[in-house]
């Protein structure tokens, strides 16, 4: 990593209530990320991503635990009162959340929305802020701008609704976007545009971003580093080139043949993960992929492997069996 | 817009029509003959064929109903054989009281309702909602009378702050005209506030769920912000639906709070005529009555597109 991280999250857990017993949705998560770097973060459904991310926000919900700490800028976000908080949102850190459809105020015009997160934290008045909000929307490429601005978001298709909701997370400046899955919503046609214009904006505003995503194949050319999650660990974390030269663990693998390939022949069976993760209301006592790996040893089911480092730099892992280093070891 | 609107109020033509049907067969199929009731002890066979066919009781009904509805498109509702006074008078005399009286509780209830949904929705789940919750339920199971005789007792008997009972007119006292309202409106804003409080609890509760509300609060922005615009105003559809109706039904609905208080009222005007049977002037308020529920419900639709611009545009 270089340079002094922006954000560095040590030892996170998330913990929520459910009826049947406290659910961990996040593990004991550590991570950091530079200024000006994007961080991936990878996995299926349920793996504790948005969960992460909502910690990293502190926009969890209400009965949901929260220990560790959220480093941003110097400042421990788990500690911040309410007010400092709010004045560090959308100029510290914005969020593009995953669905348009629902992200958006249905019954607000999209210049109130734009104009209101203005006000809210640079003191523009009222025309001003309309004509940077006009601006912005111009930027994230929607036409006519100036009439969209008095539009409601159903008068907007889903990617334009997306575009929008990236205009508004851009409009302060902040210093880190996270991005949770925003393109999983859209038409397949949409979303390497998002995707690009991310990017780009990222490039030219200098700014952190998360790109959260169960999709290998969208962090492969986007992300500095990418940490892959399952069961609400990190289970294997690295930089972008680096992990797919020589992935370790058996998961991240499953994760990357999962992904249909354009030049296999058709009708190619998929090669989907077997089973589905575990309940995270009953944490298993050896590795929480056990039960679905194929190099799954006596070992794997007696205690949880810790995340140990790879001999690449930045490259770390958690498996007793890693693929390569291990080949011909596995049961 | 204005399409809308227009389209709106072509849809109310036959609910209109079918409102006055039901109200004339009300009137024409209560037991007991007209003519026997405006001759009373007078009453002999050629008295009441003769009556009976000078005011056309003896023309088959479907014809009655034609011709009163062609009075009644023209603005001649009748006129009451007892006071003489036509059913427009005697509407349009009464209609200000009535009107006065739940626009006052309905505002009432609303400035009771609204703050604590909000607060409740909030701290859903907490001491503070699970009291106020239980103490909406026990206000709505208050009949109206008992807590009218309670507010008289309290405010008008031991505290002397208001006037039991009469009614000064607007134009001749406003601050009397407002204190002779105070106490009725507040009976009935009594009953209606944990109707309208529960509503919007239960709605404001499943907007705060929404993505926006976390894309608000993601955004930085003030909490009374989040409250007041980006979660009351898409939760108020069912409020707005529930006021206009509870509206409609104080309109007839104030009879007993009417005549406690001795407001001069529609409610009193109707129980007035049941009791002396005088038909044209019951007919005439019943239609004018559901007259304004339609129009009311008319108005809720308006403003529904005003909080919603999905209805707007008509994709909902």
């Amino acid at each position: 990593m270089s340079g002094p991280a922006l954000l560095t999250i040590e030892d996170v857990v998330v913990e929520l209530p459910t009826p049947r017993g406290n659910l961990r949705a996040v593990d004991h998560v550590d991570l950091s990320l530079g200024a000006g770097r994007t961080l991936g973060i990878v996995g299926e459904s349920g793996c504790g991503k948005t969960m992460l991310s909502r910690a990293i926000l502190q926009l969890l919900p209400k009965k949901a635990k929260l220990s560790g700490r959220v480093i941003f800028d110097g400042q421990d976000l788990v500690r911040l009162n309410a007010e400092a908080l709010r004045r560090l949102r959308a100029r510290g850190i914005a969020v593009v959340f995953q669905d348009p459809m629902t992200s958006l105020n249905p019954v607000l015009t999209i210049g109130t929305q734009l104009v209101e997160t203005l006000q809210e934290h640079l003191e523009l008045d009222a025309a001003a802020a309309r004509r940077r909000s006009a601006e912005l929307l111009a930027a994230v490429g929607i036409p006519a701008p100036e009439q969209r601005l008095s539009q409601y978001p159903h008068q907007l298709s889903g990617g334009m609704r997306q575009r929008v909701a990236i205009a508004i997370a851009l409009s302060c400046e902040p210093k880190l976007l996270i991005a949770d899955e925003p393109t999983t919503a859209l038409d397949v046609t949409i979303q390497a545009q998002i995707l690009d214009l991310l990017a780009r904006e990222q490039r030219r505003r200098h700014m952190a971003m998360i790109l959260i995503t169960h999709d290998l194949g969208v962090v492969a050319g986007r992300a500095d580093e990418v940490a892959v999650m399952y069961a609400g660990r990190v289970v294997e974390r690295a930089p972008t080139p680096a992990l797919f030269k020589n992935m370790h663990m058996p998961y991240t693998a499953a994760l990357l043949a999962a992904i249909p390939k354009i030049e296999a022949a058709p009708h190619t069976p998929l090669a989907a993960i077997p089973g589905r993760p575990p309940d995270q209301t009953r944490p298993l006592k050896g590795c929480s992929f056990a039960p679905r790996c194929r190099n799954v040893g006596d070992q794997c089911l007696r205690s949880k492997p810790a995340l140990t480092t790879a001999e690449t730099e930045g490259h770390c892992y958690a498996c007793f069996h890693p693929l390569k280093i291990s080949a011909g070891v596995s049961a | 817009m204005l399409g809308f609107v227009a389209r709106r109020l072509l849809y109310l033509l036959p609910v209109l029509l079918a409102v006055s049907l039901l109200t004339f067969l009300i009137a024409s199929l209560l037991p007991g003959d007209l003519a026997y009731v405006i001759l009373g002890d007078q009453a002999t066979p050629d008295k009441v064929a003769a009556l009976r066919h000078d005011m056309g009781l003896d023309q088959p009904i479907w014809w009655r109903y034609l011709g009163w509805l062609g009075h009644v498109l023209v603005g001649d509702f009748g006129r009451s054989f007892r006071t003489g006074q036509t059913v427009l008078q005697a509407v349009t005399e009464r209609l200000p009281v009535s009107f006065e009286l739940m626009l006052l509780a309905e505002l009432g209830a609303l400035i009771i309702g609204i703050p604590l949904a909000i607060a409740c929705a909030v701290r859903a789940g907490s001491a503070f909602d699970r009291f106020v919750t239980g103490t909406a339920f026990s206000m709505l199971s208050v009949p109206a009378f008992l807590s009218a005789i309670l507010l008289i007792y309290f405010f008008a008997v031991e505290l002397r702050w208001l006037p039991a009972t009469g009614y000064v007119p607007f134009s001749e006292d406003p601050l009397g005209n407002l204190r002779c309202f105070v106490l009725p409106a507040l009976t009935l804003a009594l009953g209606e506030w944990p109707v309208l409080m529960r509503v919007l609890r239960s709605d404001m509760i499943a907007t705060l769920q929404e993505d926006y509300i976390a894309m608000a609060r993601a955004k930085g922005l003030k909490p009374s912000r989040i409250l007041l615009v980006h979660a009351l105003k898409p939760s108020s559809l069912t409020l707005v639906t529930v006021t206009g109706i509870n509206i409609g039904r104080l309109m007839g609905g104030t009879v007993i709070v009417e005549s406690i208080f001795a407001l001069p009222g529609i409610g009193r005007l109707l129980l007035g005529s049941i009791y002396t049977r005088d038909l044209i002037i019951l007919q005439g308020v019943v239609l004018c009555v559901a007259a304004g529920y339609v129009l009311l419900n008319f108005i809720v639709d308006m403003l529904y597109a005003v909080l919603d611009p999905r209805i707007r545009h008509g994709h909902a």
